[in-house]
C-alpha cells in the first residue's frame, strides 16, 4: 500500500511539473506582460526597470526556474489588479466556490443516482422516460443559458430567490459559509441548481446505463432466485455493483465542476474564485491565471488519488491480496 | 425482414425511433435556413445603415420603421431578432462544424497512428491525451482564448485544442483493436505502405465511434462557443453569434425584455438538443450490447 | 397423483425483432419429490429457459403464453410478481452455470448468504451467520466461519460454485434447477461437485432438474432423462433404458457423439447440421432436416407416444419398443 501511494506521489509530481511548465509557457511565454504591468506613457527608464526587477530579461528557462522556485516558497506573486498577493486573494475566494461546487455535486448524486436506477430498473416507464429527458436537457443546455431562465423564472417573474450575491454568511473556521444560514441557502439555491443540472444529467445516465446491464446480470438473476426483492436488489447489489462508476465521476466531476462555476459564478454574481477567474482573464492579471489553473490543477491530482484510494474501498478485488 | 444495404438498415432503424426523426428534421432544417439565411431575412441584420434606434427593444410582432413585422421583437440596436437569430445560427454552425472537423481529422489521426506506432510514442500520447481529458474543456477553451486574443480562427483553434482528445482517445481505442486482427498483419505483411494501412484499412473501421463522439462534440463546440461569447471572450463583436446575441440580451433580461436573451437562446438550445438526440440514437444503434 | 411438479405444454415465447422465438413449445414433465432428473439438449434448446420459466424468471421480450406449472399441487403461471418472489428460494431455487458471475463480486459471502435468508425470514446477525457457516459446511468448504468474510473472487472456481449450491439450499427448498452448474469447472471439481451434490439432495429430500449439454454427467447423476430439442421434449425415459436403447434418433446422435462410446481410434459421429433457428423453425419435425430417417411423414408435427415409463416425440421411434400411437 506504502509503495502504491509512493508510486502515485511521484507520478502526481511530474504532473504538476509539466502542468507548471505549460501554463508557464502559454501565461507567461506568450504576449508580454510588461505592456500590462506599467502604463504606455512610462518613461524608456521606468520600463527597463520594471523588466529587470520581474527578471523579464532573463532568458525563459531561467524565468521558469525563479517562477518555479517562488512557488515552491508558497509566493505565487502579486495580483497586478488587486495588488495582494495572489494566494491570499485566492484562498480568500475558494470557500465561496468549494461550497457552490459540494452542494451542487453531492445534490445531482443525491438525486441523479436514484432516479437514473429507477430509470435503468423499468427503462419503458413513463416516469423513466420523463428522468431521460430532463437529463438530455441537463446534458445538452448549456449552463449559462439554464442560469439564464432560472433567474428569469425564479427571481424576475415569481420573485422567490434572490438573482445573485452570497447573502447573509456565518463564520465556521475562520471562514464566512452562506450554507449556515436560511438567506444563505436561499442564495445557494439557484446557483446550486444551475451548477447541478449537468452532473445531475450524467448521474443519471451512468446510474441507468449501469443498472440496466446490472439487472440483466447473472449476478441478479441469481439474487432474485433466492427470492430477494427487487428493492433489495437494487438497494443491495446492483447500488454496491455501479458505485465505482459513481464514485469516479464523482470524483472527476467534482474537479470540472470547480471549472464550470466559472459560468454560473459570473451568472448569479457569486463571488468565488470562477468570477475572480473571468475578472482576470478581461484584466490580463497573469498572475492570477497562473496561481489560479496550477491550483486546479492541483485540485484535480488531489482528487484522483481521492478516487484511486476509494477505488479500493469499493472493489474487494482491487485490493492488496497480503492485507485481506 | 428482407435483407438491404447495412446503411439502409441503419436507417430503417433509425426511423423507428420517433423522437430522434425529428431531431433530425430540426437538424436539417436548421442547416438549412442558416445556408439560406441571406435569402429568407427580412432585413440585414449587419447593414447598420437600415437600423434606427425608434425600433429598438420592441416587444414580438412589432411593426418597425422598415414596415415589416419583427416577429420575434428587436434588439438594443433595433435589430430584427429573427434576422440576426439566423445570421447568428449560421455563425454558430460554421465555428462547431469547423472546430468539430478539425478536432476530428486532427484527434482521429492521432488516436490512430498512436494505436499503430505502439511502444513509448503510443504509451506518451496517450499519457498526454488523458491528462488533458481529465481538465476541463472549458477552461483550457477559456485560457487559451484569453492568450490567443479574440478573432474567429483563435476561437476554433482554442475548441479544437480542447476537443481533440476526445477523438483521439476513442480513435486509439478502436484502431487498437483493429491492431490486433488478423487483416492488419496481413495488410502490413504486403508491399502497401504502412500510413495508407492506418489510413484504408484501420480509419475506416474506427469510423462508428468516431461518428458518434463527432455528432456530439459538435454540439459541444456550439455551446461551448456560445458560453465563451456569452462569457464575452469568444468571437468579436462584428460577428454576432448566438451566445452574444443572449449575452447582449442579459442586461434587459431583468427589467422584463425577455425576448433580447430568449428567442437567440431558443434557437441554440433547440439545435443543440437536436444534434444530441440524433447522436444518441446513433450512439444506441451503433452499441452492439443493447441489441436485443 | 402427487407430483412434486407437474409441468403441462409449457410455451414460454420471446417477442424478438426478428419474429416469435418459440424457446419452450409445449413442454410436458413431471417429477417427484427428491428425484433428481436430468434436461438435456444442445446450447438454444430451450432447456435454459425453461428453468427460468419454472422459477417465473423469463425476462422480457420472453413471456409465458401457456400451459401450466403446478409446484406442490400450486398454480404459477399467472401467478403474481410478488407471490413467485416468496416461492423462490424457498420452494424452488436455482443454480447458474459461471460461479464467478453470479456471486456479487463486491459483497462478502456473509452479506450474500443474509440477504437470501432475509428474503424469507427475519433472522439475527449471529443465527445468519451459524446457519450460513453450516451450510457452507455441508456443501464441503472447510473453515465455513472465515470463509464467510472472503470475497468471491478470493475463493477457486470450486469453492465458489459450492457457495451458490449453499445459498441455492439455504431455505429448503423442495425443488433446485441446476443449470450446468458444473460445465465451466475443471474436470476433477466436476465430479466432487456431482458426488456431493446427490448427497445433499437425498440429505435434503430435495429434487433437482438438472440442465445439461452432457449426457455423461447427467448420467452419473439422473434416475431420469428429458431430452429437449428446438423448445420440445423429444424423449423421456429412466437413464438407464434411454441411453441402452434411445428411441429418438436426435438422441442416438448425441450418444454416438459420446466420447466413451466410440471404439478407440474412431472419429466420433457428429450430427450433421446445427440447431435450427427457434424463429423460423421448419413445418412438422423440427429435427427432419438433420434426421437420417425422415420421410413424407416427418411434414408433419410427430404426437408424444407413450409408455409407461418412456415418452418418444417422433414419426420412426428406433429400438423394438411397442410404441401406441
Amino acid at each position: 500500500m506504502l509503495g502504491f501511494v509512493l508510486q502515485r506521489l511521484l507520478q502526481a509530481l511530474v504532473v504538476m511539473l509539466a502542468i507548471s511548465a505549460l501554463v508557464f509557457a502559454g501565461v507567461y511565454g506568450i504576449g508580454n506582460p510588461i505592456d500590462v504591468l506599467i502604463s504606455p506613457d512610462a518613461t524608456q527608464a521606468i520600463r527597463l526597470a520594471t523588466i529587470a526587477a520581474y527578471g523579464l530579461d532573463q532568458p525563459l528557462h531561467i524565468q521558469y526556474r525563479d517562477f518555479l522556485l517562488r512557488l515552491l516558497a508558497g509566493d505565487f506573486g502579486r495580483s497586478f489588479v488587486f495588488n495582494m498577493p495572489v494566494l491570499d486573494l485566492i484562498l480568500s475566494r475558494l470557500p465561496a466556490t468549494l461550497e457552490l461546487t459540494l452542494v451542487a455535486v453531492l445534490g445531482a448524486t443525491a438525486i441523479g443516482v436514484p432516479l437514473g436506477m429507477y430509470a435503468g430498473y423499468r427503462p419503458d416507464s413513463i416516469a423513466a422516460r420523463l428522468v431521460m429527458a430532463l437529463s438530455v436537457i441537463g446534458f445538452s443546455v448549456p449552463t449559462f443559458w439554464i442560469g439564464l431562465v432560472l433567474i428569469l423564472t425564479f427571481a424576475v417573474s415569481l420573485g422567490w430567490l434572490p438573482a445573485g450575491g452570497r447573502g447573509e454568511t456565518a463564520m465556521l473556521f475562520g471562514t464566512a459559509w452562506s450554507f449556515l444560514t436560511l438567506d444563505g441557502w436561499s442564495h445557494l439555491l439557484l446557483p446550486a441548481v444551475n451548477l447541478s443540472l449537468f452532473k445531475f444529467a450524467m448521474m443519471v445516465r451512468l446510474a441507468r446505463a449501469g443498472t440496466r446491464e446490472a439487472m440483466l446480470s447473472d449476478t441478479v438473476k441469481f439474487a432474485r432466485a433466492a427470492g430477494e426483492s427487487d428493492a433489495v436488489i437494487l438497494r443491495r447489489h446492483v447500488l454496491r455493483l455501479i458505485a465505482i462508476p459513481i464514485v469516479t465521476v464523482f470524483g472527476l466531476e467534482f474537479g470540472s465542476t470547480l471549472a464550470f462555476a466559472v459560468v454560473t459564478e459570473t451568472i448569479f454574481s457569486w463571488p468565488g474564485v470562477g468570477k475572480l477567474i473571468i475578472d482576470s482573464i478581461s484584466s490580463l492579471d497573469r498572475p492570477v491565471m497562473v496561481a489560479y489553473l496550477m491550483l486546479v490543477a492541483f485540485l484535480f491530482i488531489c482528487i484522483n488519488f481521492t478516487v484511486d484510494i476509494a477505488y479500493a474501498a469499493l472493489d474487494p478485488r482491487l485490493r492488496v491480496k497480503g492485507a485481506a | 425482414m428482407n435483407a438491404t444495404s447495412p446503411v439502409g438498415r441503419f436507417w430503417r432503424e433509425f426511423c423507428e425511433n420517433r423522437v430522434a426523426l425529428a431531431a433530425l428534421v430540426v437538424v436539417a432544417a436548421t442547416i438549412l435556413l442558416a445556408i439560406l439565411a441571406p435569402f429568407v431575412v427580412p432585413q440585414n441584420p449587419y447593414d447598420l445603415a437600415s437600423l434606427a434606434l425608434i425600433d429598438a427593444r420592441r416587444p414580438p410582432g412589432y411593426v418597425g420603421r422598415s414596415g415589416f413585422v419583427h416577429w420575434l421583437g428587436t434588439d438594443a440596436q433595433g435589430r430584427d431578432l429573427l434576422s440576426a437569430i439566423l445570421y447568428g445560427l449560421r455563425i454558430s454552425l460554421q465555428v462547431g462544424l469547423a472546430a468539430g472537423a478539425l478536432a476530428f481529422a486532427i484527434g482521429a489521426t492521432l488516436g490512430a497512428v498512436a494505436a499503430f506506432v505502439g511502444g513509448r510514442v503510443e504509451t506518451a500520447l496517450m499519457r498526454f491525451v488523458d491528462l488533458q481529458l481529465s481538465f476541463p474543456a472549458i477552461l483550457l477553451a477559456l485560457v487559451l482564448v484569453a492568450v490567443l486574443g479574440p478573432g474567429r480562427g483563435q476561437l476554433i483553434a482554442a475548441l479544437v485544442a480542447a476537443q481533440y482528445a476526445y477523438f483521439a482517445r476513442t480513435a486509439h481505442g478502436a484502431a487498437a483493436a483493429e491492431r490486433a486482427k488478423d487483416y492488419v498483419s496481413a495488410a502490413l505483411s504486403t508491399p502497401i505502405p504502412a500510413w495508407q494501412v492506418v489510413f484504408r484499412h484501420i480509419l475506416p473501421n474506427c469510423l462508428p465511434p468516431l461518428i458518434v463522439v463527432a455528432t456530439l462534440q459538435v454540439a459541444n463546440s456550439i455551446a461551448l462557443e456560445a458560453t465563451l461569447s456569452f462569457l464575452g471572450l469568444g468571437l468579436p463583436v462584428t460577428e454576432p453569434s448566438l451566445g452574444m446575441l443572449i449575452a447582449n440580451g442579459f442586461q434587459y433580461m431583468l427589467s422584463g425584455r425577455y425576448w433580447i436573451s430568449i428567442y437567440p437562446g431558443v434557437a441554440l438550445i433547440l439545435l443543440i438538443v437536436a444534434i444530441n438526440l440524433v447522436g444518441d440514437q446513433v450512439r444506441d444503434q451503433l452499441n452492439p450490447r443493447l441489441k436485443r | 397423483m402427487n407430483a412434486l411438479l407437474a409441468v403441462e405444454n409449457l410455451a414460454t415465447h420471446f417477442a424478438t425483432r426478428n419474429g416469435l422465438v418459440k424457446a419452450v413449445d409445449g413442454v410436458s414433465f413431471h417429477l417427484d419429490a427428491g428425484e433428481i432428473v436430468g434436461l438435456v439438449g444442445e446450447s438454444g434448446s430451450g432447456k435454459t429457459v425453461t428453468g427460468f420459466s419454472l422459477l417465473g424468471l423469463v425476462d422480457a421480450p420472453g413471456r409465458i403464453v401457456g400451459g401450466s406449472i403446478k409446484l406442490e399441487g400450486r398454480e404459477l403461471v399467472g401467478l403474481p410478481q410478488a407471490e413467485l418472489r416468496k416461492l423462490r428460494g424457498r420452494r424452488v431455487a436455482m443454480v447458474f452455470q459461471d460461479p464467478s458471475a453470479t456471486l456479487n463480486p463486491v459483497l462478502t459471502i456473509e452479506t450474500q448468504m443474509r440477504l437470501a435468508l432475509e428474503a424469507h425470514e427475519r433472522v439475527g446477525a449471529a443465527a445468519a451467520r451459524d446457519r450460513s457457516a453450516d451450510l457452507l459446511t455441508r456443501v464441503g468448504i472447510p473453515d465455513a466461519r472465515r470463509r464467510l468474510e472472503t470475497y468471491p473472487h478470493q475463493l477457486s472456481g470450486g469453492m465458489r460454485q459450492r457457495v451458490a449450491i449453499a445459498i441455492a439450499l439455504l431455505n429448503r427448498p423442495s425443488l433446485i434447477v441446476c443449470d450446468e452448474p458444473t460445465t465451466a469447472l475443471d474436470v476433477s471439481i466436476q465430479a466432487q461437485i456431482l458426488a456431493q451434490m446427490k448427497a445433499l439432495a437425498a440429505d435434503f429430500g430435495t429434487a433437482l432438474i438438472w440442465i445439461s449439454h452432457d449426457l455423461a454427467t447427467v448420467s452419473a447423476l439422473a434416475s431420469r432423462i428429458l431430452v429437449m430439442y428446438a423448445g420440445r421434449i423429444v424423449e423421456e425415459g429412466p437413464t438407464g433404458e434411454v441411453l441402452r436403447k434411445p428411441a429418438h434418433p436426435y438422441t442416438q446422435g448425441l450418444l454416438d457423439s459420446l466420447p466413451s462410446i466410440a471404439a478407440p481410434g474412431e472419429d466420433l459421429r457428429q450430427i450433421p447440421g446445427s440447431t435450427p433457428s427457434l424463429a423460423n423453425l421448419p413445418e412438422g419435425c423440427a429435427f427432419a432436416p438433420r434426421c437420417a430417417f425422415a420421410d413424407a411423414a416427418c411434414k408433419s408435427a410427430p404426437a408424444t407416444r407413450r409408455t409407461a415409463t418412456r415418452a418418444v416425440r417422433c414419426h420412426h421411434p428406433l429400438g423394438e419398443v411397442a410404441w401406441p400411437l
